[in-house]
């Protein structure tokens, strides 16, 4: 590994190569981009999640919301972005996997026959949608899977942004949730499935979408200012995303901004988006 | 990779709690595992079960926490000190400036499995359940957070059974960025239905104590463990016989969700980066703690990467033989297994092997060996095709062997 660019204080830069994603009435970046600066108005349709042909047809039948909308951005954000994925890192962040196949196992667990398949076993582990990604993209190099439960767009963020400060290696980023079904549902409550993915750079590409640069703050995070949006943005935490994203949208007409994404407790990531 | 100091660490699992009772079990060979009595389980399988969780309740400001996964962390933290070098790294640094990594393959699920059994009538969950401080996978993080006093970075490192060792990466590259001083890393996982069931349904577990590299090997036998260690950066010349956590390696099979690649391709690319990220070869390797976990397959693959890499030059044995297959917790107390044969000259021996496979030509060892150990390299793997290695050592033989020019 190469010795860090920067000081201890710093901030941890990248450029924003790609993004993907797929969420209510957001499904690929050019539309998030217009809905998100309100050049096109925006309503909460449930994405389709449809796969795309990556996968081989039995391993596609036997994944879930969670695994479909990772799968879905990340293939976005890749297939725009100036690498292929198995010249990226990745990191996997969700604030908790795969809903409807816990809830499954769980009622098989609780149920008189406690036998529960072999698929939705290994569906069972949070870095299922990390397995499947690197099994459709033939994907080798390193990957990491985590969760910081409300926190874990900005955890995931992160440390894909350590990966590319320490190794000056582009990772690529691919935040997700699904939500559980009842009765779990009732006690984490979360409507809609959301995958965000981005492609993060250790210098400029020609395709960069915009510079940042982030640093751990104690602040306020950031909201969005349509009503709608800024509901989606806390009703799931891969959403908390939308806020970067939207200052990177804004980017060529308004040019830098900050942001502050909720992290934990009263501790924001605190991101300057440039052109860079 | 730049070496970080391995500080202070501890480690609890059916082997005892704290370093001394492991080491004391390993020494005497005694094996963790007993046939399955946990709660209502019906599987004819052996496990590693830790006793008397159940009577120590998180109470306190600490009650919504409160599983066993992070009954078994409260016990394990108090333990060797580890606290007290914690408390010394904020008192140092600031409590914004440690971070903590904790791997988890399940963390509280049991807590959500047992809630199922008694809903409401209505069909709603049970109105003492709490999700957040059980059933999520942050859930150890947070408590360790919180119990600790950190208020820093964390984070859940959620990879399988390759949990715990990929945690010192992340680690690793947080502290290197210049955004943390220290890092609390560990691994956290306990007995429930869900691994217990799930490995049965995928024929996995053995219906005896697991005999990782026997010929007859059936299996494995899940356990649970709890490990934690301190990590921070080298400031000043540290003691030659300091443990140095010197390289870490990553990869990913692309092969299958839940069978390794055949011949551990994605195990070799792991190994061959951790030698690479310390800056040595692999000869310069003592002793491999293996992942060993004792199934036909598994064995297999790791056999051909190892035995590809080192021949059968290097000595080798898997501890699942005493501790039991710990999933999310493997990685690290492993590791510190590996920093315990540093420190006390011996390669602990594999257990359970009546005769060893012929097929497999890693040099396997069948007893303990007392023998000078200064790096150790320690391998795990897991489902979605998850590897990691690690290689720690003393920091005087690491500084001579990343010195000489490499073959």
């Amino acid at each position: 590994m190469a010795r860090p660019s920067h000081g201890r204080h710093d901030s941890l830069v990248a450029w924003i190569d790609a993004v993907g994603i797929v969420a209510p009435g957001l499904e690929n970046w050019k539309q998030a981009a217009a809905r998100l600066t309100g050049r096109e108005a925006w309503s909460p349709t449930p994405a389709t999640l449809a796969m795309p042909p990556i996968l081989p047809p039995a391993e596609r039948r036997r994944t879930g919301a969670a695994v479909k909308a990772a799968l879905i951005s990340g293939h976005q954000a890749v297939t725009d972005s100036s690498y292929g994925a198995d010249a990226l890192v990745s990191v996997f962040s969700s604030s908790g996997g795969d809903g409807d196949n816990c809830h499954a196992i769980c009622e098989a667990l609780a149920s008189e026959d406690r036998r529960i398949s072999p698929t939705r076993f290994h569906n069972s582990v949070h870095n299922a949608p990390a397995g499947y990604w690197s099994i459709a993209m033939s994907a080798r190099p390193a990957s990491t899977s985590l969760c910081a439960y409300d926190a874990s767009f900005a955890a995931g963020l992160l440390e894909a942004l350590c990966e590319v400060a320490s190794a000056r290696h582009p990772s690529l980023l691919v935040a997700y949730d699904a939500p559980y079904r009842d009765p779990l549902c009732s006690t984490r409550p979360m409507e809609h499935a959301f995958g965000l993915a981005l492609v993060l750079s250790p210098e400029p590409t020609r395709k960069a979408l915009g510079r940042i640069d982030a640093r751990l703050e104690r602040t306020e995070p950031t909201q969005l200012a349509v009503a709608g949006l800024e509901n989606l943005r806390r009703s799931v935490p891969t959403a908390r995303g939308l806020t970067l994203l939207a200052a990177l949208a804004e980017l060529e007409d308004r040019g830098p901004s900050s942001v502050a994404l909720d992290y934990l407790d009263d501790l924001c990531l605190a991101i300057e988006v440039s052109p860079g | 990779m730049d070496p970080l100091l391995l500080s202070a660490a501890t480690m609890t699992s059916c082997l005892g709690t704290g370093l001394g009772a492991t080491w004391e079990s390993l020494r005497a060979r005694r094996c963790g595992l007993a046939p399955c009595h946990f709660e209502t389980v019906e599987i004819d399988t052996w496990v590693g079960e830790i006793e008397g969780l159940d009577d120590r309740p998180l109470t306190g400001e600490l009650a919504r926490f409160d599983c066993r996964n992070n009954r078994l962390a409260e016990r394990a933290l108090g333990c060797d000190d580890f606290e007290p070098a914690v408390a010394r790294a904020i008192s140092r640094f600031g409590a914004d400036r440690v971070g903590v990594f904790i791997g988890t393959s399940t963390s509280g699920i049991l807590q959500t499995e047992l809630a199922y059994r008694r809903l409401t009538p209505e069909g709603r969950m049970p109105a003492d359940f709490h999700y957040a401080g059980t059933h999520n996978t942050f859930s150890v993080a947070d408590f360790v957070r919180h119990r600790l006093g950190i208020r820093g970075p964390a984070v859940a490192v959620s990879a399988a059974c390759a949990s715990s060792a990929k945690v010192f990466g992340n680690a690793a590259r947080m502290i290197q960025t210049g955004l943390i001083d220290a890092a609390v890393v560990g691994g956290v996982d306990t007995l429930c239905l869900t691994t217990l069931y799930g490995f049965s349904s995928l024929e996995l577990t053995s219906a005896k104590a697991c005999s990782p590299f026997d010929a007859h090997r059936d299996g494995i036998s899940i356990g649970e463990a709890a490990g934690f260690g301190l990590l921070e950066p080298l400031r000043e010349p540290v003691d030659p016989s300091a443990v140095l956590v010197a390289g870490i390696g990553e990869s990913s099979d692309a092969h299958h969700m839940s069978s390794p690649h055949p011949e551990g391709a994605g195990a070799r690319a792991a190994m061959e980066a951790a030698l690479a990220s310390a800056g040595i070869g692999a000869a310069d390797i003592d002793y491999i703690n293996l992942h060993g976990t004792g199934t036909p397959s598994n064995d297999a693959a790791e056999d051909q990467a190892v035995s590809r890499l080192f021949g059968d030059a290097t000595v080798a044995s898997s501890t699942k033989g005493a501790t039991g297959h710990t999933l999310g917790a493997a990685g690290i107390i492993e590791a510190l297994i590996g920093m315990l044969a540093i420190r006390n000259g011996m390669a602990p021996g594999g257990l359970n092997v009546k005769q060893l496979d012929p097929a497999l030509h890693t040099r396997y060892l069948l007893d303990n060996r007392e023998m000078p150990i200064d790096l150790v390299l320690s391998n795990s793997f897991g489902f979605g095709g998850v590897n990691c290695a690690l290689v720690l050592g003393r920091a005087g033989r690491l500084s001579a062997a990343r010195a000489a020019p490499q073959p």
